[in-house]
């Protein structure tokens, strides 16, 4: 059996790039965790040569590799494509000044929405901040590129964008790979305001040189081997392909010309230009936008794209084949089995989550509307609870909240607005949002679920976490403090523990009340993280369950239904009883379940029973 | 079109049940024997109790890391309701193993949908081949419901275009890297999962017959 050899690892896109900073002699790296991104700094991190963090939000992540490039070192930050439109007020002032280490922005593009609130296409910040794109196609291209990416940075002096997607991020494949080589200081933090102090005299000023460079990026594209021309025997269709859709378009037509973007903005036109001319018919496939398609149809270049293609999703061979059999006027795939019609099985909170007992008061009380936020906070939108109103970005709960107590209606003048975020989000962007409800007097309830870390990603520390990303302990945020010291009245500031349902019912109950800003917070770590300690597990005595379905309404994953029965109430009114018990391999004994249960049918577990697993 | 040399696996499940592991192991094995291999999964928020699916595709080349609905060699299926739900992605007539323990989500708990009454028979309807047995239990009789994953290994062990031993050094390879304690464990697992999965076979085609 022939060994693997030990140069060639089996690596996601995410580990790759972080095998590559590394080798690049990158000395600084800063991120805010994001799926499908967050694996990047958690793999870099493990390297004891670069200083790692997490940073509260990704423009501070983006300002710390800025200023490490700035002192001549290279640095790497890594965020998910909605994060760069939290950094973009830096980068669009970055591409003004440009850089002298080598900055590698690597940027993650959920395509096919596998855990975000939109579908953005973030080829578009390289165009808007005129920055080169590199995409890679997968591990192997992640890793050439990202090293690539530094030399050719200081190189031009110019930030490079890596824009990858899911299916680059989160496939493993082999890599060769090779060794770390130091990298020099390019000669410390050299002192040149006119352009390091991007006054607007002095920002007029680089401007031009900007126009200049993105002469040179054009002809560095038009003549980059990463933009390579793959010829083939039929030439009824060429394609133009870019990050995964090329792995696509080569496994569903083998024999077809394809012209590969690894280098896409500036796009190369004329080298575009002269490879229609060998093809009847020109294909652009890329995922989400039609940017490379837009620009070639302004240079008078006949192409397909989006008339055939879809705009959301993946270009996988699924969508494909049929698609472009239907331009070649040839049948459609032979038809496949439709899948079956099976629940579906969306995310849920975990099992004791802090925050079931919050959503589950949220859902008891009325006339109350509830701004939401990004992250576990988010799945309170769904069953059994409800309890979101609106959900847009992280931060927005804040300022979202403000606006909906302002511009209330009529219908609306009695509501109860209340806000949620949680820990992290907070210190990424709720702070200002709170301020502003503070500064501008709104009477919103805000509830600041503190569970230390950041949940919805794997549970990463924040601030909040007394403990940075090597695990090793750090200063904790005091979140009462904090938003005293925003201007929050002490006496409106309560501190709660998410277990004890009657203290935060009476907490809320009592704040909604009041017309003026009140922060309740909640402090119980995430079930994820070292802090959280189990208890002895709970089960449901089956003689005492009178099938009432309270403890359902908590929303915990370890509650099961076991049997429903029809009933008639003493008023005639039919009703439902659902009898219950509890996964006892998982319950975590946090006893949530156990306060709506009125007949006292939950109790400890007997040890000497064998645990019950999932239905056989 | 698709190359026909490559061999398409699709593990399936809900997170938390080592589907991913699973599947990094298999891939393992492959890499051992010298192919290309890609893998890749959503896995977003599998942490939440979601769907996992791994996709494992393995060859001289491999270009896409999807596999395509219809042409998957093997489909496992850590979950019953969950083997329903992706058994299209089979080639015609392919085969699924299944682990029949059934995690109910809490949306049927709610009462908001119904768990499949037979997803069995449904798969057997729809023209798959099925080999399913209670993985889960086999597990604990073992003394740790984690050791599932190794069950279903095993019970992939014959199914592969290579021996069922390079499959189980790879599980070794891994555990004595990491929990040197568990390898005989494992080493048991996996030989329960081949005899249950043989079993399943049996029992299967005399059913048939
Ligand atoms: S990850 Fe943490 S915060 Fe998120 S649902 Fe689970 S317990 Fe709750
Ligand atoms: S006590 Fe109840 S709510 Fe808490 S983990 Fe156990 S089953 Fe879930």
């Amino acid at each position: 059996m022939p060994a693997s050899n030990p140069s060639r690892l089996f690596l996601s896109g995410n580990e790759a790039v972080a095998r590559a900073v590394w080798e690049s002699g990158c000395k600084v790296a800063a991120a805010y965790p994001g799926t499908p991104s967050t694996e990047m700094l958690e793999v870099i991190s493990t390297y004891p040569e670069i200083y790692s963090e997490w940073s509260v939000n990704e423009k501070v992540a983006l300002e710390v590799a800025i200023g490490a490039a700035f002192a001549g070192s290279r640095a790497f930050c890594a965020m998910k494509h909605v994060g760069m439109n939290v950094a973009s007020d830096a980068l669009m002032t970055l591409t003004l000044t440009g850089v002298i280490g080598g900055l590698v922005i690597a940027i993650a593009d959920d395509v096919g929405l596998s855990s975000s609130q939109n579908e953005q296409d973030s080829r578009f910040w390289g165009r808007f901040a005129h920055l080169p794109v590199f995409e890679p196609a997968d591990s192997q291209e992640a890793y050439e590129m990202t090293k690539l990416a530094f030399d050719f940075s200081e190189q031009h002096q110019v930030p490079v964008i890596l824009r990858m997607t899911t299916r680059i991020n989160h496939v493993k494949g082999l890599v060769s790979v090779g060794t770390r080589a130091e990298h020099p200081n390019l000669g410390g933090f050299k002192k040149d305001p006119a352009r390091w102090v991007m006054t607007p005299a002095g920002a007029g000023r680089r401007i031009p040189l900007m126009f200049e460079r993105d002469v040179a990026l054009a002809a560095a594209a038009e003549v980059s081997p990463l933009n390579s021309v793959e010829s083939g025997r039929d030439r009824r269709v060429g394609f133009v392909a870019s990050g995964p859709t090329y792995m696509h378009v080569k496994e569903s037509f083998p024999d077809a010309p394809v012209l590969k973007l690894g280098f896409s903005c500036p796009v190369p036109v004329e080298k575009i230009r002269t490879f229609a001319a060998t093809v009847d018919k020109l294909i652009v496939v890329e995922e989400v936008e039609p940017l490379v398609e837009k620009e070639l149809k302004a240079a008078g270049i006949a192409c397909h794209g989006k008339d055939l293609l879809p705009k959301q999703g993946e270009l996988a061979p699924n969508v494909l084949r049929p698609a472009i059999a239907k331009l070649l006027g040839e049948p459609a795939p032979e038809h496949l089995a439709p899948p079956a019609p099976v629940f579906p099985r969306p995310p849920t909170m975990c099992v004791a989550c802090p925050h079931l007992g919050v959503y589950y008061t949220l859902s008891q009380i009325k006339n109350i509307t509830i701004s939401g936020d990004i992250g576990c906070y988010t799945l309170g939108a769904g069953h059994p609870w409800n309890a979101l109103d609106t959900t847009i970005s992280m931060g927005a709960s804040m300022g979202i909240a403000l606006g909906l107590d302002k511009g209330r209606g009529e219908a609306d003048k009695d509501k109860r607005i209340l806000a949620v975020i949680g820990d992290s989000t907070f210190l990424h962007m709720g702070m200002q949002g709170l301020l502003d409800i503070v500064y501008n007097r709104g009477n919103v309830t805000v509830l600041l679920l503190d569970n230390r870390a950041v949940g919805m990603t794997g549970g990463q520390p924040d601030p909040g976490s007394g403990r940075d990303i090597h695990g090793e302990p750090a200063p904790r945020v005091d979140f009462a403090k904090l938003v005293e010291a925003l201007g929050v009245k002490k006496e409106r500031i309560h501190v709660v523990d998410p277990y004890q349902l009657p203290v935060l019912f009476k907490a809320i109950r009592e704040e909604i009340k009041i017309p003026e800003v009140s922060v309740i917070i909640t402090d119980q770590p995430c079930v994820l993280i070292d802090d959280y300690k189990k208890q002895k597990p709970y089960e449901v005595l089956d003689a005492k369950c009178t099938g009432c379905g309270n403890c359902i309404e908590v929303g915990c994953p370890a509650i099961h239904v076991v049997r429903r029965e029809k009933a008639i109430k003493p008023s005639g009114k039919e009703v439902e009883l659902q009898f219950v018990r509890i996964e006892t391999s998982v319950c975590t004994g946090c006893g949530l379940c156990v306060q709506p249960c009125a007949p006292d049918a939950i109790v400890p577990a007997d040890p000497s029973k064998p645990i019950r697993l999932v239905k056989h | 079109m698709p190359e026909s040399n490559v061999t398409n696996i699709l593990v399936v499940g809900i997170g938390g049940q080592g589907v991913m592991t699973a599947t990094e192991i298999l891939a393992e094995a492959a890499i051992a024997l010298g192919h290309d291999v890609k893998k890749t999964e959503v896995a977003g928020m599998a942490q939440r109790g979601g769907v996992v699916s791994s996709h494992l595709r393995f060859g001289p080349k491999v270009l896409s890391p999807q596999i395509m609905p219809g042409t998957a060699d093997l489909l496992v299926a850590f979950e019953a309701a969950e083997g329903l739900r992706w058994c299209h992605y089979l080639k015609p007539g392919g085969l699924v193993l299944m682990n029949t323990a059934q995690i109910v989500p809490p949306v049927v708990d709610l009462g908001l949908y119904d768990y499949p009454p037979d997803p069995i028979a449904e798969i057997r309807a729809k023209g798959y081949r099925i080999h399913a047995f209670d993985a889960m239990k086999i597990a604990l009789e073992l003394g740790d419901v984690r050791l599932g994953n190794t069950v279903m290994l095993g019970a992939m062990a014959d199914h592969l275009p290579f021996p069922a031993d390079v499959l189980l050094e790879a599980i070794v390879k891994r555990f004595r890297a990491r929990k040197p304690q568990m390898v005989e464990l494992n080493q048991k697992a996996f030989e329960a999962g081949r005899t249950a999965e043989k079993a399943a076979a049996h029992a299967k085609e005399t059913e048939t017959a």
